[in-house]
């Protein structure tokens, strides 16, 4: 057990384990604050990949963004302060056939891929992955059209939600 | 052009005529005269043309004018039809031309050409005067025909059958004619359409005649079917008729030739009018007089006569069907004088005369008095046209009387005439010549010669027929006399004959020209053996008709019985008639009036009883009852309801069980209940949803991942 | 050293987690709680095969960077739509959303 399987397996152990419990918190903010923690995980999952940029950025937008706008939404639609009742559908066993199913179904199709016990390659030293990335968003030979068309959907949900949320009185 | 062309077209102006007439002159009365008369006088220039060249002919018989023609495909030969002037059609184109142009222009005057529109006359019924102011007092004139312009084209069609018929060469034409004929004496018969009288006079006429022709048709084929041929000159042939001679049939006894005969001769007995066929003639007399003169004396029933003449090589081979033809000519020739002499209708009178004449006529042919039967049918044409017209004359004479008076009397009994000798002169001097022409008065008339040669012709080996011929002429002396002295002699009966007055000149002129033909036609066929004149002119008839067949018949070998007979029934019939007539008055002192005579033997309602009463029945009950509504309607009706229940079966039992309501209700309720059962798949429940797919897409990703791994 | 196979492991169990709450939750902010899980289980993925293949070639962080514009716009989308609903029908439960049956 090297060093980083150990830090790896902390991680793994920690996403997992607050990914279940958003699923299966009673309390909807109770989920929505777990969500955080598995996002908070996920980050730093990014960081042990040598993927920074990602890293701040899954904290910044994810966390600071999207999390804060579950809570809002929670918020929102709320009749009482209460929780009531058991917050799993009757047929929930289906649902976790299903979704083990699922898991094995792929962990069995990416066992007969010949990657699959790939070894990391050392990164060259002066390695300026932001740079890298940052060249490849806006170099045309790359990816800028992908990237101004994200920003036009970007745009788009943007108007969407206002309208389809908009409060006509 | 040369004579045989001419001879094509000698038909052809009167069928022209018909058509223009019905096409394009109808309204106009002048023109459609003009044509008819003009097409008569051009047929009449023709045939004059034609005869003046044929008796210049030598031997015409053995070499006459001949034209034909291929006209229908047979087998391996065809069919020829044409014209031929022989020496016997020669002469009776001679008598047809000048009896139909003579009664054309009788026929302008006799239908009141030039007169005013009657006041109430009606197309279909006779003309019944118009009132005209005179001086300033009205009376009454005869008034124009108003189906002027139909008689003329009737008559031209007519003529065109009768020319057709003398001028043909072979029997299947003959018979065309014939019919034409038919059909223009039923149309001309039934002319004054209106007068239910009429009609069924046309009809039966029609009908009778019809009976007729049907055994002649047969008797055509016949032929044909014998001998492949319908031409008189290939029939006449020494071979075929020897063949026609020996070839037995079933039918009494008679050989091919016999049969053929006795078959054409019905045809003949039919359109001739001799018994039992005869009851169409004296009501055919319904007619307008020109149609009687023409149709019925001196064209329509001589073409029948002209017929068995025509086919006497033929008919002559078997002695039994001349036994037959000479007894029915001589019996008709006596029973219709018997009737003649109790009819008190002028027109009546000379109806029967007419039966009784052409009975002579066939009664010498069955005793093969060939040239004497071919003299007396001319003669007799021009006497019996003259008397006729004479008899129209009278009549329309008498009309004006009836007209002047205002007493309506009728214009047509003898005994409400008398006394029109001073009145009608001319017409009285032209019946007289007719009438004694008719009687056989010795030498100047042509009658005589012609009935003198029949006489003597059966004297010789045919007794029975001699005494029979001899005791009808001696009845036809007489009830012409009895006519004569009824009309014309003696006091006016009536006011109507008292004021009786003479016709136009389109009526008087044909009257005279005919009587000189009935004085002068005789002349010609004097016998060489005549006591006084014969030999000074020589017996041209006998020698030029004679030669129509292979052998001339040979003179008749002059004997005084028959022509003492024969002086002596006419001489007497003549006397006796006027002597006993000229004292009686009114019918009642008629002592002839007997009624079975003046019912004509009662034959007609025999005929009545065993054809016409059955007839009906059978049409009325049997057919149209049994066959047409019981068996044919009901079968039909059957068809009916059999395919209504047969329907009705496939629809009940089939169709809306079966096809509606298990096919296609059926069909809807298993769907809607497919759908109802799969209704809830869609729930609205978007996790629902989620989950079905992911399960599908688990089993296809499975499928897929282990059946690609296998592979 | 870690093998590639124990990320592409970890991604597959987030991922089958998500599914799970995506599939029985019945709060339908809950639901796309559990699709954030998906999507995070799907960035995970991409780096990684952008960090165990060719380092040079950006394409599997720019596919994660798009990845993450996305989710946020569905995000916002979604739960305007579920606020929508709410003040529409009165309540946010995913089966009492049902108008679209039959």
């Amino acid at each position: 057990m090297t060093i980083p399987q150990i830090i790896f397996l902390i991680v793994a152990a920690v996403i997992i384990g607050s990914a279940f419990k958003v699923v299966t918190s009673g309390n909807l903010i109770h989920a929505a604050l777990w969500l955080i923690v598995t996002l908070f995980g996920v980050a730093v999952l990014y960081a042990v990949l040598d993927a920074g940029f990602l890293a701040v950025v899954q904290v910044v937008i994810y966390i600071g963004a999207i999390a804060i706008l579950f809570i809002f939404a929670v918020m929102l639609t709320r009749k009482e302060m209460r929780d009531r009742g058991p917050q799993l559908s009757s047929a929930w066993w289906l649902s976790a056939i299903i979704a083990v199913l699922t898991f094995g179904g792929l962990v069995r199709m990416l066992q007969a891929w010949s990657g699959f016990s790939k070894i990391p390659v050392d990164l060259p030293t002066g390695f300026d992955a932001v740079g890298l990335l940052g060249t490849a968003l806006i170099s045309p030979n790359a990816f800028v059209l992908p990237f101004e068309v994200a920003s036009v959907l970007l745009l788009a949900a943007l108007v969407g939600a206002v309208y389809v949320a908009f409060n006509r009185k | 052009m040369t004579i045989e062309s001419l001879i094509w077209l000698i038909p052809l102006p009167p069928i022209l005529a018909f058509f223009v007439i019905v096409l394009f002159t109808n309204r106009n009365k002048t023109l459609s005269h003009s044509v008819a008369i003009g097409a008569a006088f051009l047929s009449w220039l023709g045939g004059m043309i034609v005869f003046i060249n044929a008796i210049g002919v030598h031997e015409l018989g053995k070499e006459p004018f001949t034209s034909s023609f291929n006209w229908i495909p047979t087998a391996d030969t065809w069919l020829k039809i044409g014209v031929l002037v022989d020496p016997l059609s020669a002469v009776v184109l001679f008598f047809v031309a000048w009896t139909v142009l003579m009664i054309f222009i009788y026929s302008a005057g006799y239908n009141n050409f030039g007169q005013p529109k009657g006041d109430h006359d009606q197309p279909g019924l006779q003309p019944h005067g118009a009132t005209v102011e005179e001086h300033g007092h009205k009376h009454m004139v005869p008034s124009i025909e108003p189906m002027y312009s139909r008689f003329f084209a009737f008559i031209s069609l007519f003529a065109f059958g009768m020319l057709t018929l003398v001028l043909s060469d072979n029997l299947l034409t003959l018979f065309v004619g014939w019919e034409i004929m038919g059909l223009c004496s039923y149309l001309l018969i039934g002319f004054w359409y209106a007068k239910p009288s009429a009609r069924d006079a046309a009809v039966k006429a029609f009908m009778t005649t019809r009976v007729g022709d049907v055994f002649m048709l047969l008797g055509i084929v016949y032929v044909y079917s014998a001998t492949g041929t319908l031409s008189f000159r290939e029939i006449f042939q020494p071979q075929v008729l020897h063949t026609l001679a020996t070839v037995p049939t079933p039918i009494l006894g008679l050989s091919a030739a016999g049969l053929i005969g006795l078959l054409l001769f019905i045809g003949t007995v039919g359109k001739s009018a001799q018994f039992p066929l005869h009851v169409w003639l004296p009501d055919a007399m319904e007619g307008p007089t020109p149609v009687s003169a023409m149709i019925h004396a001196a064209t329509m029933v001589s073409a029948g006569v002209y017929m068995v003449i025509r086919m006497f090589p033929l008919i002559s081979l078997d002695p039994r069907t001349m036994t037959i033809v000479a007894f029915i000519g001589a019996f008709t020739a006596l029973f219709a004088a018997t009737i003649a002499v109790a009819q008190n209708d002028i027109k009546k009178v000379l109806a029967y005369s007419t039966i009784s004449q052409l009975g002579y006529m066939i009664a010498a042919l069955g005793s093969g008095a060939y040239v004497a039967a071919a003299f007396h049918l001319v003669t007799h044409a021009f006497f019996k046209a003259l008397l006729f017209l004479g008899s129209g004359s009278v009549i329309h004479g008498m009309e004006h009387g009836v007209l002047h008076t205002g007493k309506h009397v009728d214009a047509q009994d003898m005994f409400n005439m008398g006394g029109l000798r001073s009145k009608m002169p001319i017409t009285f001097w032209t019946f007289l010549i007719g009438g004694f022409a008719l009687s056989g008065f010795p030498v100047i008339t042509a009658g005589f010669w012609s009935k003198d040669e029949i006489l003597a012709s059966t004297f010789n080996g045919h007794t029975a027929v001699f005494v029979t011929l001899a005791i009808a002429a001696f009845l036809t002396a007489f009830y012409t006399m009895r006519q004569i002295t009824l009309t014309f002699l003696g006091e006016p009966r009536t006011e109507a004959a008292d004021n009786a007055q003479e016709t136009h000149w389109t009526m008087t002129l044909p009257l005279v020209i005919l009587s000189i033909f009935a004085i002068g036609s005789g002349w010609v066929g004097i016998p060489e053996q005549f006591p006084g004149l014969g030999g000074l002119i020589p017996n041209w008839f006998h020698e030029f008709v004679g030669s129509t067949l292979v052998e001339i018949p040979a003179a008749v070998p002059f004997n005084l019985v028959p022509l003492l007979t024969s002086l002596t029934v006419a001489l007497g019939g003549l006397l006796i008639g006027w002597l006993v007539y000229r004292n009686v008055q009114t019918a009642k002192e008629d002592l002839l009036q007997i009624p079975v005579l003046k019912n004509k033997w009662y034959i007609d309602e025999i005929y009545d009883l065993i054809f016409v009463k059955p007839a009906y029945w059978f049409a009325e009950t049997f057919v149209y009852k049994f066959m047409d509504k019981g068996v044919i309607d009901g079968s039909l009706h059957l068809v009916g309801k059999a395919t209504a229940s047969i329907g009705s079966t496939i629809r009940n039992y089939f169709d809306l069980p079966v096809i509606n309501r298990f096919f296609g209700d059926g069909t809807s309720i298993v769907i809607k209940w497919i759908g109802n059962k799969l209704r809830p798949i869609q729930s609205g429940r978007i996790q629902q949803y989620m989950l079905v797919t992911l399960l599908v897409l688990l089993v296809i990703a499975g499928l897929l991942y282990y059946l690609l791994a296998m592979v | 050293m870690v093998p590639l196979s124990w990320y592409l492991i970890l991604s597959a169990a987030l991922f089958s987690v998500g599914l799970f709450g995506v599939l029985s939750r019945k709060n339908a902010v809950a639901i796309l709680l559990g699709i954030e899980l998906m999507l995070n289980a799907v960035n995970i993925n991409l780096v990684s095969f952008w960090r165990y293949g060719d380092v040079t070639q950006m394409a599997g962080q720019v596919f994660a960077i798009i990845v993450f514009a996305v989710a946020a716009a569905e995000v916002a989308v979604g739960l305007a739509l579920v606020i929508s609903i709410y003040r529409r029908r009165n309540t946010v439960i995913a089966d009492e959303i049902d108008m679209m049956k039959w």
